[in-house]
Order: C-alpha cells, then sequence, then structure tokens
C-alpha cells in the first residue's frame, strides 16, 4: 500500500505533515510543505516533478542525510528525526541503499573495494564480506570487472558498482535518485532491470526519482511531486487524481 | 584498522604531494636528529661530572691561571680528599682542522682524583716514567691510527713549536660519554718548555669528603685566597660543565630557535596538503558517511592519514641521522660526545607524530562537520 493522504497505518515508511524551507540569503525557499507518505514493505515507487521540485530533498530526509524543518518520518518503527550523529549513521548503515545519478564511487579502489566499504563498518569476518560482496557484484553481473578500477568501466558498469555498493549490506530500503540520468538508453534499461527485479526478487523497498516515464513505468505506483506534496498519478504519467478528491 | 587499505591508497593518488609532504617531515626531523645530537653533545660535560668534585678556578675568568702553589693550601682546608690540576695545551696535529682537545694534567696525583679512566699498571707506569710520554683515549687512537710507542707531533698554539710526545697508554673507560678524543701529557714538560705562566696551572679538581659538603668546601677555598692576586671560584664539576655548556648558549638557543621555525613549517606543509586532500575529496568523503560511516571513524580516517605521513617521513628522518651520527663528531674534537641517543630519537618520532597529529586536526575536524548534503549537491 501506498497512501499520500496522511491515512496509512503501521507503514514501513511513515512521513506526516513533512515541511522542509531552506533558507538562502535573506529568503526562504518552501521546497515540502505538510507532505504526508505510508509506504509498505516490498513497494516501487517511482517519483516524477519538475527539476527543484524538492525529489533529491525527500530522498535524503528519508534517509537520514537531511533533516526536517518540521514533521516527523518513521522507518521500519524509528522516529529518524529523534536519532542523532552515531546513530544516525548505524541506522543508515543497516537500513538504507543509496544510488545517485554520479554513480559516486571511489576512484581508487576497486570494484571489489568499493562494494566492500559498508561491510567494513560491519563485524563480518574477512571471508562472510568475500562472499556477499561476490554474490552483490554477481547479481549486477560483473563478477568478471571485479578487480577494475572505476576509470576502467564504463558509465553503466559503475552504476552497477554502486547498486552493488548499495545492496551489500542488505538495507530494507534503496533510495534511487535518478539513477539513470547521465546515462544512455540500453545502459538506464539495465539499471532498470536490475531495480525492477531487486523489487520483485528481493523484495525491497524502492524509491526511485526519474525525469523518464519509461523508467517510471516500471514502479508499481507513480507519485508526482508538486508544489511541495505528492500527488498519485496514473501510470501514464498524468496526475490522476490529487489527495483531496480521494477523500469523495 | 579495515581502513588503513584506504588510508594508503589515498595517500598514493597525489604522489608527488605525499612524497614532497614525507620529504619535509624527513628533512624536519633529520635535522632535528642532528640538532638534538649537537646539543647533547655540548652539554654532555654536566651528565658526567662527579657529585663529590670541585673545579678552582680563576675568578676572573676560565683563561686565566693559578698559582701551583695553591695545591698544597687547598689540601689543608676542611673536607678536601685530594687536588690535583691540569692546563690547556691547546695544540694540534698537523693541520688545525685536526683539533682535538689535549692538556698538561699533574700525573702524579690525577688517578686518584679521576678513577673512573682505567689503565693497565704497566702503561700507567710507562707514561708516568717518560716526561714527554701522553695518553690518550681511544676514539684518539682509533681517528689517527696512533698505538703505544708512536711520536706525536703536536703544533702548540698558546705557546711555541712543535711539542713531540710518546703515546705510553690509551685509557679505558665502561662509561662511553667519557670516551672523546683526548689527550693528555705531563705538566712537569710544559712547564719546563713554555716561555711564560711558568708555575701556573690552568684549574684544580679538587675531591671532597661526601657532596653534601660541597658549598662548605667552595666557600673555604674561595675565602682563602680571598684578596690576593688570584682569587679563585669553586663550583661543583656539574655546575663549572653548565657553565661550560652556558658559553655556548647562544648556539642552544639558535638551535632552538631553527628547530621551532621547521617545526612550524611543517605544521604549515601538512596541514595545507591535508586541507587539500580533504578539499579534493569533499563528495567520497560525504558517500562514506551516507553509507553510514560515523563522525568519529571519518576523522580518524583524515588523522590517520596526516599522521602516516608523519610516522613515514619522520621515520625516514631520524633513520638518516643516526646514519649520519653513527660516523662520530663531524668537527673532529668540538663536538666529543656526538651520539644521537634512543631517548632523544623517540622524543623526535613523539614530535614528529605529534606534529602529523596537529597538522591533521583543522581539515580532519572539516571533514567530520562536513555536511553530506552540501557535499553531495557539490559533485
Ligand atoms: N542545501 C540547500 N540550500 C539551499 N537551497 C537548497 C538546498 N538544497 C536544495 N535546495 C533548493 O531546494 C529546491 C529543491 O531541490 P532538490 O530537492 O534538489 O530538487 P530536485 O531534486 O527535485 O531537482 C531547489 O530550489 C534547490 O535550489
Ligand atoms: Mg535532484
Amino acid at each position: 500500500m501506498v497512501r499520500v493522504d496522511g491515512k496509512g497505518t503501521e507503514s514501513l515508511v511513515e512521513i506526516r505533515s513533512l515541511d522542509k524551507k531552506y533558507r538562502r540569503g535573506g529568503e526562504e525557499i518552501d521546497v515540502l510543505r505538510g507532505l504526508n507518505l505510508d509506504v509498505d514493505q516490498g513497494e516501487f515507487i517511482a517519483f516524477m516533478g519538475p527539476s527543484g521540485s524538492g525529489k533529491t530533498t525527500l530522498l535524503n530526509l528519508i534517509g537520514g542525510l537531511d533533516v526536517p524543518t518540521a514533521g516527523t518520518i518513521r522507518v521500519a518503527g524509528d522516529e529518524i528525526g529523534a536519532l542523532s550523529g552515531r546513530k544516525l549513521a548505524a541506522w543508515r548503515a543497516r537500513h538504507i541503499g543509496f544510488i545517485f545519478q554520479m554513480y559516486n564511487l571511489i576512484p581508487v579502489l576497486t570494484a571489489f573495494q568499493n562494494v566492500q566499504l559498508p561491510l567494513l563498518l560491519t563485524g563480518l569476518s574477512k571471508s562472510d564480506r568475500r562472499e556477499h560482496v561476490e554474490a552483490a557484484l554477481e547479481l549486477v553481473g560483473l563478477t568478471d570487472r571485479m578487480h577494475h578500477y572505476p576509470r576502467q568501466l564504463s558509465g553503466g558498469q559503475e552504476q552497477r558498482v554502486a547498486i552493488a555498493r548499495a545492496i551489500v549490506a542488505d538495507p530494507t530500503i534503496l533510495l534511487c535518485d535518478e539513477p539513470t540520468g547521465d546515462l544512455d538508453r540500453a545502459s538506464g534499461d539495465e539499471i532498470l532491470a536490475i531495480i525492477s527485479r531487486l523489487s520483485r526478487e528481493f523484495r525491497k523497498t524502492i524509491f526511485l526519482v526519474t525525469h523518464d516515464p519509461v523508467a517510471a513505468e516500471r514502479a508499481g505506483t507513480l507519485l508526482h511531486l508538486d508544489k511541495g506534496t505528492l500527488l498519485e498519478c496514473a501510470a501514464d504519467g498524468r496526475v490522476a487524481c490529487k489527495p483531496e478528491d480521494r477523500k469523495r | 584498522m579495515k581502513f588503513l587499505h584506504l588510508v594508503l591508497v589515498n595517500l598514493r593518488r597525489k604522489k608527488t604531494r605525499t612524497a614532497l609532504t614525507i620529504g619535509s617531515f624527513t628533512v624536519a626531523l633529520f635535522l632535528f636528529g642532528i640538532l638534538a645530537t649537537i646539543k647533547s653533545a655540548l652539554g654532555s660535560g654536566v651528565d658526567v661530572a662527579g657529585a663529590d668534585r670541585l673545579v678552582v678556578r680563576n675568578r676572573v675568568s676560565l683563561i686565566q691561571p693559578l698559582p701551583i702553589a695553591y695545591r698544597d693550601q687547598i689540601l689543608r682546608l676542611p673536607h678536601v680528599e685530594e687536588a690535583t690540576f691540569a692546563t690547556w695545551f691547546g695544540g694540534y696535529y698537523q693541520d688545525m682542522k685536526n683539533f682535538f682537545p689535549n692538556f698538561a694534567i699533574d700525573v702524579p696525583n690525577w688517578r686518584r682524583v679521576y678513577p673512573e679512566y682505567k689503565f693497565s699498571d704497566e702503561e700507567w707506569r710507562a707514561f708516568a716514567e717518560d716526561r714527554e710520554g701522553c695518553v690518550i683515549s681511544p676514539p684518539l687512537a682509533k681517528r689517527f691510527g696512533w698505538k703505544i710507542g708512536d711520536r706525536i707531533p703536536l703544533e702548540a698554539t698558546i705557546w711555541a713549536g712543535t711539542w713531540e710526545l710518546n703515546v705510553r697508554a690509551i685509557y679505558e673507560t665502561d662509561r662511553r660519554e667519557l670516551t672523546s678524543p683526548e689527550l693528555w701529557f705531563h705538566y712537569e714538560y710544559l712547564d719546563e718548555r713554555r716561555s711564560f705562566w711558568k708555575g701556573f696551572v690552568g684549574w684544580y679538581t679538587v675531591k671532597i669528603d661526601d657532596p653534601g659538603n660541597a658549598v662548605e668546601a667552595a666557600e673555604a677555598i674561595d675565602d682563602r685566597f680571598a684578596n690576593s692576586p688570584f682569587e679563585t671560584k669553586t663550583e661543583t664539576e656539574k655546575a663549572f660543565a653548565a657553565g661550560f655548556a652556558n658559553q655556548i648558549g647562544n648556539i642552544r638557543l639558535l638551535i632552538l630557535s631553527i628547530g621551532s621555525v621547521v617545526f612550524f613549517t611543517l605544521l604549515l606543509v601538512t596541514g595545507n596538503a591535508m586541507a587539500s586532500a580533504v578539499r579534493e575529496r569533499t563528495g567520497e568523503l560525504a558517500v562514506l558517511k551516507t553509507i553510514g560511516m560515523n563522525d568519529l571513524t571519518v576523522l580518524s580516517l583524515v588523522m590517520a592519514e596526516a599522521i602516516a605521513v608523519a610516522a613515514v617521513g619522520g621515520g625516514a628522518g631520524l633513520v638518516l641521522a643516526k646514519l649520519f651520527t653513527l660516523r662520530g663528531d663531524p668537527t673532529g674534537g668540538m663536538l666529543a660526545n656526538f651520539y644521537l641517543s634512543p631517548r632523544n630519537l623517540a622524543l623526535g618520532f613523539a614530535l614528529a607524530l605529534a606534529a602529523g597529529a596537529a597538522a591533521g586536526i583543522l581539515p580532519a575536524l572539516g571533514a567530520m562537520r562536513l555536511r553530506i548534503v552540501d557535499a553531495l549537491r557539490r559533485v
């Protein structure tokens, strides 16, 4: 179940009356205004919306990278606004996997070493780490590029390494911020296929921000971010209904 | 420790910068090692001085002499057990740059005041019986390859001419700080041949019954010769050696200043290198935080990098300094005890690590405080 009216119960992700303002110079920018969202475990949601509408901001808030101006975000029962510093970092390591548009791999580490990074924060033994890393790389089809450095990989391959890094510690939620934005169609489709598979086979809860209607089609639910709140859309990408309409 | 690999590969990404930073540590710690060695060599007399010995010298200055007749009078004073004397000769062998300390000693009483120098009875007798005989230290013997029986010409600097001396004894000691290159010969021979200051000596060394009586004994000696044409100044051997070292006090100050400037520069160079490293890797640091690395680990990662540079560079500098000092006194006698002690090595290493930590702390704090969202937005 995905709801944007704030009426869900016992959801994996529960966002209530979320406000986010940025202050730039003297003026205040209202990015998110009274946003509500309920997402159950295993849902695959795509967010669309014009550039600057606050999609990245929303993902960052869900991932605990940023703090709300007002409102609450509960993920798996934890109110993340109440976590701080060390605890938040540990929470993120356990629950969240990030995939960025620009891959953000560490250039001096091989694919294997990049994927291994999140596991270094756990108590896993070296051989267990190896096993997990190899499994993750196999899932994205890069077993044969394991010891390559990012500069020796294509953009699509780099993004696949980034996906392996995001899933290697088996997080609850995957946050993908325009993961295909910098890729050609074919590579982008490969990435989307992997993300779909993570949803289907591994029941990951996935939030995908994208500008691409084709990409959005893969998701179970398409939400439109507009003027600081979420609207549910039809499969063709057009806004199907507004939260107010649902009440009737 | 699991992140050691990341620290190392990070250091390798800008090889030139890392090499230069490591190099500055190497140069700085090499310099530290040499300066520390010079400093302790200058002050080494202070550490070997006996607590139960007093040195009596001319009140005016060390280079003014005292009458030889003072010995008998000193011996009659309270707490005094033994007294002997010596005079600086200041000769050199063949060339001025071969300088080493050499002086004429009071052969009959010398050993009773300075028991720490060991001789075979046979060699000492041979020396005592040869008016032109001399004693040399093992380092001096080694330096010029001199053996017992060799005849050595010393060029005088205070008095005139070439003075030929026969090597009759080489002393031994189990205290390495006593083994500087030096030569002693008969005061009698000096006094007979020299043209002026006949009947005068450079200083007296007095052995007293108990170190606790040093002040009393020293006052008694100075009172005895007060208002004479040759007033004395008596102090413990330790104070005397310290005073000797203080004459070169400005050199020590100079050493300290050089050292401080070098360390300050090191801080700037390393701090700047680390700051650039952190700035270049803002995005990567944000990613590490995103995957759940906590602030403290991020801080340690940057600190570890700075400290690794300090440890490698500083360690190399100290090893080079140690190798340099192993070749012995480069001045040929002025810094007899040219030795880089383990204590100074440890001190240098600790200083290097501290400098690394100090240089790393601001960039590390910056990395720690980095807000992920801001950093990612910049990528
Ligand atoms: N750290 C920030 N400081 C000031 N303004 C910000 C900051 N982050 C985002 N914004 C502003 O918030 C709005 C939403 O940004 P973002 O979430 O990145 O949009 P999107 O991802 O939908 O393109 C934009 O107008 C952006 O300029
Ligand atoms: Mg964005």
